[in-house]
C-alpha cells in the first residue's frame, strides 16, 4: 500500500498544514510517511502545493509526481495536475472554489462544496478537513481518530477548542464519500 | 621617543622583519606591539594577518595569530570575536586587501559594529605582487598596471576608506594617521592605542588607517618616499579622527 | 522516545546543536534556508552564536575564525554558495581546521534552479577548491539519518582536523519525515590545544596558518594530509547494502537517488530479477571495496545519479573492468522515477549474462 496525495492550491488556504496533519496522523499509526512542499519560485504567484506519501513500506521518493489522490483548491491546480493522476486514482475538487470539470473517466472525481459545508458547521477554517475526511474514507489510508489525535499534538492548547469543529468536518467529508462509494 | 621605538616590545618575537628597507610595515608592527604591551593584553590578544606584504606578521607578533585569505580578515576576526568575546582581536590589512578584494567584509564588519580593531595600511599600491594599482592609488600615480599614471577615465578614483566607513553607524572609532615623521609616529601610536581601548570598552568597531610608504614599488628612496607621502597623499587623504564615541569627544 | 515530524534542513540544525555545535555562520539560499531559520531561533536558546553573513565568502571565513578559535562550527549553503566558499575551504584544510559544511544541492550549472540535484559530487569529493585535498563527505538519505550522522560529522572533523561536508539535495532538505531525536547527551569534545584563542599563560603563540612558503615544507604538509587521508580511507567508510544476495545487477546510488533505487530494486525482485543496491554513505572515503566485491559476482553494475554522471567514474574505478558499468541519470533538477530506473534494470536483465 502506497498512497501518494498531492494537495494544490493557493498560499493561505492552509494546504501545507493540512498535508502535515495527514502525515502526522500516518506517523501516529506507525506508517512510513513523507511530506514535501513545493518551494521557491513556484511559490510566487501564490500557489502552494505539497505531497504526502503514506505507506507500510519505506518511501522511495517523497516527490509526488503521479499522485494516487489529488486535492485541488484552485482552477489552475486542476489544469496543471489533473492529468498526472494515475488511472484508478481520485481527484477531489473543492467546488466552492473551482467550477471547472475534468475530462477523465479513468479516475474517480468528487466535487465537494467544502467552504459551503464549513459555513454550515460554523467555521470557515475547517474546509480543508472536510475534503481530508473524504480522502480518508476513499483511501482508508489513516483513521479519522488518528487525525483528531494529531490535531491535539499540532495545535497549541489554546486552540484545542477548534478540535470539535474539525472532527465534525472530517466526519461530514467521510459521510459524503461514503454515499459516493 | 625614538629610543623607545628601538627597544623591542615583548609583543614582538625575535624574528627579523623581512620588509624592505624603510618600509612602514615594520614601524606599524612595533606600534601595535607596544600598545599591546602597554595595555598588558598579550595573553588575551588574537591577531589576524592578511595576504599582502604583511602575510608573515604571524611570525612577528608574539600573540596567537591567524593567517586569513586575501581580504577576508574582517570575517575571520568576526568568527574569532564571536567565539571568544572576551579576547582582544585585531586585523592587520593592506589597501588591496581591505579596500579592494575585501571591501564587502570590512563594510559589513563595521556595519555590524564587530568589536575588533583593524589596522589598515594605506601605501597606495599593491606591494607584494609587484607594485600594481591599488584602490588607493592617487590620480596620476605610476604603477606597474598604470604605467602612464592613474587615469580616472580608465580606472576611476581612489577610495577614501576612513571617510566612507565613518558614515556607518557601526563605526565607533575611525582615524587616519601617518608615519612619515617621528611626531606623526607618536600620534599614530596614540590612535592605535585608542582603537584598542575602544574595543576593550566594548564600544564597537575601531579602525586606524595608516598612510604608509612602499619605497620599493614607488621606485624612490625611503626619504624621497616620506616626502612624497607628505606632499601627495596627505592632501588627498586628510589626517584626523573621522569618528569617535560621543562621550570621549 | 516518540517520533516527531521534522524537515531535513531543520534536522541538520538540531543534529548540529546536539553535537555540541554552538556557532553558525551562513547566507540565505534556497533550498537550505530552513536550516538558518531554525538555528536563528535555536542558537539563542543554547547560548550559541547565529550570524547571517554578508556572503558565502564571509561565512566560510567566519567559520575559519571560529574553528581556529577552537569552537565546533558549521556553515551551510546550496550549490552556487559552495562555489564561492571553495577558497575558504581550501584554507581550512591547509590550516587543518575542523568544521562542518552543508551543501543542499540544487540544479546547475550557473544559477540553474532550486530543484533537487546531485551535480556537486565532483566538487565535494575531489577537493573542490585549489590544491591537493579531500573532504570527508557524508550523504544521508533520510531525515533520520541526518540526525544520526551529525554527531559523526563533527567528531570526524575534530578527530582528523579536516572539514567534513554534509551533502544532500533539495528533496532531503525540504521533506518532512518522522524522526526519533533520542536523548540529548553530553558531548565529549577533544581538547584543542592548537587553537589560537589567546596565549593565556602559554609561552608560545599558536598560529592558524596555511602558508608554507618553502616548497619542501608545503610538500611535507601535503604528505601529512595524505597520510591522514589514507587512515581515513582505511577506517571511516560507511555504506548500506540492500538486497545484494546473489545480485546479478548491482545498483550504486546515494542520497535521494538511492531511495528511488531501493524501490526499483524491490520491484525488480518482485519480477524475479536479482537486483541489489550499494548505497555509499561516505562519498569520500568511497566504499570502493564493497562495490568491487558486489560487482565481482554480478553481470552488470548500474549507477544512478541526479546528474549527468559523476560518481559513476568512481564506480568504474572500483569495478576496474570486472563487469560493465552503466549509467542512468537525470539532471538540472529533474528526479528519476522508480519506473525509469526499473526500465533500465529490465533492459540489463534482458541483455542476459555476460
Ligand atoms: C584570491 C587572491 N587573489 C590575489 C592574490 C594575490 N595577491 C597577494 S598580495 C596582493 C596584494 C596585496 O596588496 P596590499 O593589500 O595593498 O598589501 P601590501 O602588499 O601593499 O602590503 C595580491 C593581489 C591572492 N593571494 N589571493
Ligand atoms: S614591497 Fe613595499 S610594502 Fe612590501 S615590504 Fe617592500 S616596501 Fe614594504
Amino acid at each position: 500500500m502506497l498512497e501518494e496525495i498531492l494537495m494544490a492550491g493557493f498560499g493561505g488556504q492552509g494546504i501545507l498544514s493540512t498535508g502535515q496533519l495527514l502525515a502526522n496522523a500516518g506517523m501516529m499509526e506507525d506508517k512510513h510517511v513523507a511530506w514535501i512542499p513545493s518551494y521557491g519560485p513556484e511559490m510566487r504567484g501564490g500557489t502552494a502545493n505539497c505531497g504526502v506519501s503514506i505507506s507500510d513500506q519505506p518511501i522511495s521518493s517523497p516527490l509526488v509526481t503521479e499522485p494516487t489522490t489529488l486535492i485541488v483548491m484552485t482552477r489552475p491546480a486542476l489544469e496543471k495536475f489533473g492529468k498526472a493522476v494515475v488511472p484508478g486514482g481520485r481527484i477531489l475538487i473543492n467546488s466552492s472554489l473551482v467550477d471547472q470539470d475534468i475530462d477523465r473517466d479513468d479516475v474517480l472525481v468528487m466535487k465537494i462544496p467544502a467552504n459551503k459545508i464549513a459555513e454550515e458547521i460554523g467555521n470557515p477554517r475547517v474546509a480543508n478537513n472536510i475534503i481530508l475526511g473524504a480522502v480518508l474514507e476513499l483511501t482508508g489510508i489513516v483513521k479519522i481518530e488518528s487525525v483528531v489525535e494529531s490535531l491535539k499534538k499540532v495545535l497549541p492548547p489554546r486552540r484545542h477548542n477548534m478540535i470539535p469543529a474539525n472532527q465534525e468536518a472530517l466526519e461530514r467529508g467521510a459521510a459524503l464519500a461514503k454515499e459516493l462509494k | 621617543m625614538m629610543k623607545k621605538i628601538f627597544t623591542r616590545p615583548k609583543a614582538l618575537t625575535e624574528s627579523p622583519f623581512h620588509y624592505c628597507p624603510g618600509c612602514s610595515h615594520g614601524i606599524v608592527h612595533r606600534l601595535v606591539a607596544e600598545v599591546i604591551d602597554e595595555l598588558g593584553v598579550a595573553d588575551d590578544t588574537v591577531g589576524v594577518c592578511p595576504v599582502g606584504c604583511a602575510v608573515f606578521a604571524y611570525n612577528y607578533f608574539n600573540v596567537d595569530m591567524f593567517q586569513a585569505s586575501h581580504g577576508r580578515a574582517p570575517a575571520v576576526a568576526t568568527g574569532i570575536k564571536r567565539s571568544l568575546p572576551d579576547r582582544i582581536v585585531f586585523t592587520y590589512q593592506g589597501d588591496g586587501d581591505l579596500a579592494s578584494i575585501g571591501t564587502a567584509e570590512i563594510v559589513h564588519a563595521v556595519a555590524r559594529s564587530e568589536k575588533f580593531t583593524s589596522i589598515f595600511i594605506n601605501n597606495a599600491v599593491y606591494g607584494m605582487t609587484g607594485g600594481q594599482m591599488a584602490p588607493t592609488t592617487l590620480i596620476g600615480q605610476k604603477t606597474t598596471t598604470t604605467p602612464a599614471g592613474r587615469d580616472q577615465e580608465e580606472t576611476g578614483f581612489p577610495i577614501k576608506m576612513s571617510e566612507m566607513l565613518s558614515t556607518l553607524d557601526g563605526a565607533a572609532y575611525v582615524a587616519r594617521v601617518s608615519v612619515h615623521s617621528p611626531q606623526h609616529i607618536v600620534k599614530a601610536k596614540k590612535a592605535i592605542k585608542k582603537a584598542f581601548e575602544i574595543q576593550m570598552s566594548g564600544k564597537g568597531f575601531a579602525m586606524v588607517e595608516v598612510l604608509s610608504i612602499c619605497p620599493t614599488n614607488w621606485g624612490m628612496s625611503p626619504s624621497e618616499s616620506l616626502k612624497w607621502l607628505e606632499e601627495n597623499m596627505i592632501p588627498y587623504y586628510p589626517l584626523g579622527v573621522y569618528k569617535e564615541p560621543a562621550e570621549v569627544k | 522516545m516518540s517520533k516527531i515530524l521534522m524537515k531535513g534542513n531543520e534536522a541538520i540544525g538540531e543534529g548540529a546543536i546536539r553535537a555540541g555545535c554552538r556557532h553558525f555562520f551562513g547566507y540565505p539560499i534556497t533550498p537550505q534556508s530552513e536550516l538558518p531559520h531554525y538555528l536563528a531561533k535555536r542558537m539563542p536558546e543554547v547560548n550559541g552564536v547565529f550570524l547571517q553573513a554578508e556572503s558565502e565568502v564571509s561565512s566560510i571565513n567566519m567559520v575559519y575564525g571560529a574553528a581556529g578559535a577552537g569552537k565546533r562550527v558549521m556553515t551551510s549553503s546550496s550549490s552556487p554558495g559552495l562555489s564561492l566558499m571553495q577558497e575558504g575551504i581550501s584554507y581550512l584544510v591547509g590550516a587543518e581546521l575542523p568544521c562542518v559544511v552543508v551543501n543542499i544541492m540544487r540544479g546547475g550549472p550557473g544559477l540553474g534552479n532550486i530543484a533537487p540535484a546531485q551535480g556537486d559530487y565532483f566538487q565535494s569529493t575531489k577537493g573542490g577548491g585549489h590544491g591537493d585535498y579531500k573532504l570527508i563527505t557524508l550523504a544521508p538519505e533520510s531525515v533520520q539519518e541526518i540526525i544520526d550522522l551529525m554527531a559523526k560529522a563533527f567528531d570526524l572533523s575534530d578527530q582528523y582536523r579536516n572539514p567534513v561536508m554534509l551533502l544532500g539535495d533539495g528533496v532531503l532538505g525540504q521533506m518532512m519525515e518522522p524522526v526519533e531525536l533520542g536523548d540529548i547527551k553530553d558531548v565529549k569534545q577533544t581538547e584543542k590545544t592548537w587553537a589560537a584563542s589567546g596565549m593565556k599563560g602559554r609561552n608560545k603563540p599558536n598560529i592558524i596558518n596555511s602558508l608554507y612558503i618553502q616548497p619542501e615544507d608545503c610538500e611535507d604538509m601535503n604528505e601529512k594530509l595524505f597520510a591522514k587521508y589514507a587512515e581515513i580511507s582505511g577506517k571511516e567508510k560507511l555504506w548500506e547494502e540492500y538486497q545484494l544476495d546473489e545480485a546479478d545487477i548491482v545498483l550504486v546510488a546515494y542520497g535521494t537517488a538511492a531511495r528511488i533505487c531501493k524501490s526499483a530494486v524491490d520491484k525488480a525482485r518482485e519480477k524475479g530479477i536479482k537486483a541489489g543496491l550499494v548505497r555509499p554513505i561516505t562519498l569520500w572515503p568511497f566504499p570502493d571495496n564493497v562495490i568491487a566485491d558486489a560487482a565481482s559476482s554480478a553481470n552488470n553494475v548500474l549507477t544512478v545519479e541526479m546528474s549527468m554522471g559523476q560518481m559513476v567514474e568512481d564506480v568504474r574505478l572500483a569495478v576496474n573492468g570486472t563487469c560493465p558499468v552503466h549509467f542512468y541519470g537525470r539532471s538540472g533538477g529533474m528526479v528519476p522515477l522508480v519506473s525509469d530506473v526499473l526500465a533500465e534494470i529490465e533492459k540489463l536483465a534482458a541483455g542476459g549474462d555476460r
